[in-house]
């Protein structure tokens, strides 16, 4: 009851510091001068309609690369911790009752509808909201109905592995790409940027995108895989 | 708008974190951070946020010339976009470590595990 008592005393400190940041704002009338710079120059600079895209995959690429790699790291964590408890599909106790006619023909006829929303959120980042992470999470959903309509369902682990490194590798090769025949590593230029608002624009954005989304679809299937496979039978 | 968004997300900090500090179940407690998560998220969403502009993206609804007067500031939103991703790589990791401390200690208790009380 102390406790308790202690914690919602701090958090009603913590909710006055709140109370007055929200009193006291006042929201920008004018851009600062950082956004001004890629609202000025993102469309004639990196040909990009998105100006998020333009900042997450071009301005701040070398960030995105880092934001990859930790989530890659998670994801080998997550498999590394979870491995040794690993249920083999077999020897797993038969309790659960097959999925009835509805529930497979179903998620057969979404899966694919589903991969198919992903591909075109990720491939269309640089013009309309979404992008790599958020394509990449809908193709993980993908793999998550799957695991839902059928508990004993097993992914194949290697074309997982092969999906996510061979996309993590293109993604470090382009970026090198860009230092060699463009401005610096992660650099769009160095494939023409075709008219402004097309599909086929913005230099590299889109390939990066692409290879963006399908190693985070690879990555978050890899850890849902994990966690479901470590079910106890 | 801006206001409500604000006052949103700050509700959403303060209740995950009184989650987080008085559940005493961890799975509740993982639970109460994404909830925080989402809070900080929405208030970084929130501050980007400029009355009577639009989103930062150049389509018909903004021609390019008039984007600095037109659209809201763009970086909060990628910076949001990265806060999302690793969020979720942190709950993945919490939830592992979870898993691990049921396989090996078979509770998930947080009042039964004293070695780290001082």
């Amino acid at each position: 009851m102390v406790k308790h008592l202690v914690a919602f005393l701090l958090l009603a400190v913590l909710a006055a510091v709140f109370a007055s940041l929200t009193l006291g704002y006042q929201p920008d009338a004018a851009l600062n001068r950082t956004a001004l710079y890629y609202a000025e120059n993102t469309a004639k600079d990196l040909g990009a309609q998105n100006i998020v895209t333009a900042i997450v995959v071009t301005y701040r690429g070398l960030d995105t690369l880092g934001e990859v790699t930790v989530l890659f790291l998670t994801s080998a964590i997550v498999g590394l911790i979870l491995s040794t408890h690993r249920a083999t599909g077999e020897g797993r106790a038969t309790g659960i009752p097959a999925a009835g006619e509805l529930l497979r023909t179903g998620s057969r006829l979404l899966v694919p509808l589903i991969l198919l929303a992903g591909v075109y959120v990720f491939v269309n980042g640089h013009l309309t909201p979404g992008g790599g992470f958020q394509g990449g999470a809908i193709l993980a959903s993908a793999a998550l109905l799957m695991l839902l309509a059928d508990p004993l369902h097993r992914f194949g682990h290697r074309l997982i592995a092969v999906v996510e490194s061979l996309s993590g590798v293109a993604y470090v090769a382009i970026g090198l790409l860009g230092l060699a025949w463009a401005g610096g590593f992660l650099d769009n230029r160095f494939l023409p940027l075709g008219d402004f608002g097309t599909l086929f624009s913005a230099g590299a954005i889109p390939v990066i995108y692409t290879l963006i989304g399908l190693k985070v679809g690879a990555e978050f299937a890899s850890m849902l895989a994990s966690l479901s496979e470590t079910e106890k039978s | 708008m801006i206001t409500v968004a604000l006052v949103t997300g700050f509700a959403l900090v303060l209740a995950g974190l009184y989650g987080a500090l008085t559940n005493r179940n961890i799975l509740r407690m993982i639970v109460s951070f994404t909830v925080a998560d989402a809070g900080v998220n929405l208030v970084l969403v929130a501050v980007g946020a400029m009355p009577g502009r639009t989103a930062p993206i150049l389509d018909a609804a903004v021609p390019v010339g008039d984007a600095a007067r037109r659209i809201i500031d763009p970086l909060p939103q990628a910076l949001v976009l990265t806060a999302i991703v690793i969020g979720l790589g942190v709950t993945a990791l919490m939830l592992a470590y979870a898993y691990r401390l049921h396989a090996t200690r078979g509770s998930l208790d947080i009042s039964k595990f004293t070695e780290l009380k001082w």
